[in-house]
């Protein structure tokens, strides 16, 4: 009896794995593709039978993708734009949570609940409303447009609040009785005990801002203020037969945050699951 | 979680003759009319009013009215939500969309679950092994959608693309995933399982981590077997993440942009044409503003209605 369920669970572990595997597998293979499809120069890449891993590695993809295009420029956009609208998102939202964590105010829940009611509105609702805005603004082909609009986001609220409500009061209380000023304990207390929220929020917002790709194909015009993930898709149709150079900008534009998941999977993957768990 | 109060005979005070007992020592004074709470939420809800609440208010407004390009839009009441259930192609566009929700809720999320079992359970010895798992699955999902569009365009490429490769060597016919009325549909389908396979068995995962262990023991104790132990234990106690994924999963399905956008431009003669690029289409390409505020209010009740669902269903398992 024993022996036959040590068999068969055994046999499951076999089985589990291997389809655990060929899942992985069709995961990654892709990327695998794409890779290898930047280091093909043309005809080899067009050539059939279709080879995985190219004969030799070829460099003519990425020395055209960063000398004849502007993806230099989009790479630096991106990033710049990702770190301000991180940093201001992160910072409002943190604010705003341990308002909602800490203290009693009107309209504290009536706020709350609208925070709730609009966490999934999709950006279609007001895009056409919100780019006119940035029409007489004068903010379209300006970072701003990019950075401020999109920097209140509701689940950054939630995630700070959450944390913070495990913070006992008797630290701020007796930082209170010491004199101490509200924004003096928030800037003293409350930012470097939130080191871990922080890190999901500005690993959220990063990635968000980085790979966002409707409002920027609304706000932006100009090729040189396009970000990575705007400008990628528009070498398809110059490069037609530079399908290479293509497939090498997506492998840069994709390292990046690959490289802060390696380094972060932890805090990652926790940020990404809290509200499936918390509800 | 209210805060107390450090002094406690102010406590007492407050009772009766709130504010004016305790004298006021602290930044605002005492909590309750401090103004402290206000200044920490004001530049989060300055950027939200005016960015996302006025705007959102302004396309209702917005739909309500004949506005194309810059002529002077005039009011026009209900006749943008009539044009919709009347215009051939938004309902096309509906269709799809659903098709693909449903593909999310029925194909996908099963699909999840197994994966994130498969993780969970015994099948996976080593932590190690379970790290890895966690990492590849997850990578789609950090991945963009546009790379991912750009990736998928070469895997799915009759002519010389991975997929097309391997029907060829294992002696299938080539098929053309991306041109064919057919076949179109189903490569986007297979694009998003692709994408949120991964992250969706990871709210599975994180699901099941919540359930403690001593429950399958318990039920093993008392005889069940392992199909029993999951439909009377595992899956009754998951009811709540199902009920994310699932609701999560079409929410954001009626949202889905690049790909359709970027792998088939809503091709081949609209067969996959979705309704965020119909959106997109006619307020950006055919100006024409409140007809696409219309779109977007119809985009906006499916995403409310199903959060709403969403909400009365959590406050019932939560009882």
């Amino acid at each position: 009896m024993i022996t036959g369920n040590r068999t068969a669970t055994r046999m499951w572990q076999v089985l589990g794995n291997a389809v655990l595997l060929a899942v992985v597998f069709l995961m990654i293979m892709p990327y695998v593709y794409m890779v290898s499809a930047s280091f093909k120069p043309g005809d080899e890449l067009y050539s059939i039978p279709v080879k995985i891993f190219p004969k030799s590695l070829y460099w003519g993809n990425y020395e055209l993708l960063l000398g004849k295009t502007n993806f230099i420029r989009w790479f630096f956009n991106s990033v710049f734009i990702g770190v301000s609208r991180m940093i201001l998102a992160s910072a409002i939202s943190l604010m705003a949570g341990y308002a909602f964590a800490k203290f009693d105010f009107r309209f504290k829940n009536a706020l709350f609940i609208m925070l709730l009611a609009t966490l999934t509105l999709p950006i279609y609702v007001l895009i056409v409303p919100l780019y006119s805005m940035m029409v007489a603004f004068g903010w379209t082909d300006h970072y701003i447009a990019l950075i401020l609009p999109l920097a209140a986001q509701a689940i950054g609220v939630f995630l700070s609040r959450q944390y913070l409500l495990s913070i006992p009061d008797e630290i701020l209380d007796s930082a209170r009785v010491d004199g101490a000023g509200e924004w003096g304990i928030f800037w003293r207390i409350i930012v470097p005990l939130s080191q871990p929220v922080i890190a999901v929020m500005a690993i959220l917002f990063f990635t968000a801002s980085w790979n966002d790709y409707i409002w920027p194909l609304v706000v932006l015009t100009k090729d040189q203020m396009y970000t990575v993930s705007l400008g990628l898709p528009t070498l398809v149709g110059p490069y037609d037969q530079q399908y290479g150079a293509v497939m090498a900008g997506s492998f840069l534009s994709a390292v990046p945050i690959m490289i802060i998941f390696l380094i972060m999977q932890r805090r990652f993957i926790e940020g990404i699951t809290q509200g499936a768990v918390k509800g | 979680m209210q805060p107390q109060l450090d002094e406690a005979g102010q406590v007492g005070a407050r009772k009766t003759a709130p504010d004016e007992v305790a004298p006021k020592r602290r930044w605002g004074g005492g909590r309750r009319s401090a103004v402290a709470p206000y200044l920490f939420v004001l530049p989060f809800f300055a950027i939200y009013c005016t960015f996302l609440l006025y705007p959102t208010f302004s396309a209702l407004w917005l739909s309500f009215q004949k506005a194309v390009a810059l002529d002077t839009p005039s009011f026009i009441g209900l006749d943008n939500y009539v044009r919709l259930v009347q215009d051939e192609r938004y309902l096309h566009a509906l269709r799809n969309t659903t098709v693909y929700a449903l593909a999310s809720v029925f194909i996908l999320s099963p699909l999840a679950l197994a994966v994130a079992l498969a993780i969970r359970s015994f099948l996976v010895p080593s932590a190690n092994l379970k790290s890895f798992y966690r990492i590849s699955l997850f990578l789609p999902f950090i991945t963009s959608l546009v790379v991912i569009a750009l990736m998928f365009s070469l895997v799915f490429n009759k002519d010389f693309g991975l997929l097309n490769a391997f029907f060829h060597s294992v002696g299938l016919p080539e098929l053309n995933w991306l041109r064919s009325e057919r076949l179109a549909m189903v490569s986007i389908v297979l694009v998003g399982i692709w994408t949120y396979l991964g992250v969706n068995s990871l709210y599975f995962l994180a699901g099941l981590q919540n359930i403690p262990h001593e429950l399958n023991e318990a039920a093993a104790i008392d005889g069940a077997n392992r199909r029993k132990t999951f439909l009377h234990v595992t899956l009754p106690l998951l009811r709540p993440t199902i009920l994310f994924v699932v609701i999560q999963a079409t929410i954001f399905s009626y949202q889905l942009f690049e790909i359709p956008f970027l792998l088939t431009n809503g091709g081949p003669s609209d067969a996959t044409l979705f309704l965020s690029p119909y959106l997109y289409e006619v307020g950006f390409s055919q100006f024409d503003r409140g007809y696409a505020a219309a779109i977007g209010y119809s985009m906006a009740l499916i995403s409310i209605f199903l959060t709403v669902i969403q909400l009365l269903l959590y406050r019932r398992f939560n009882r």
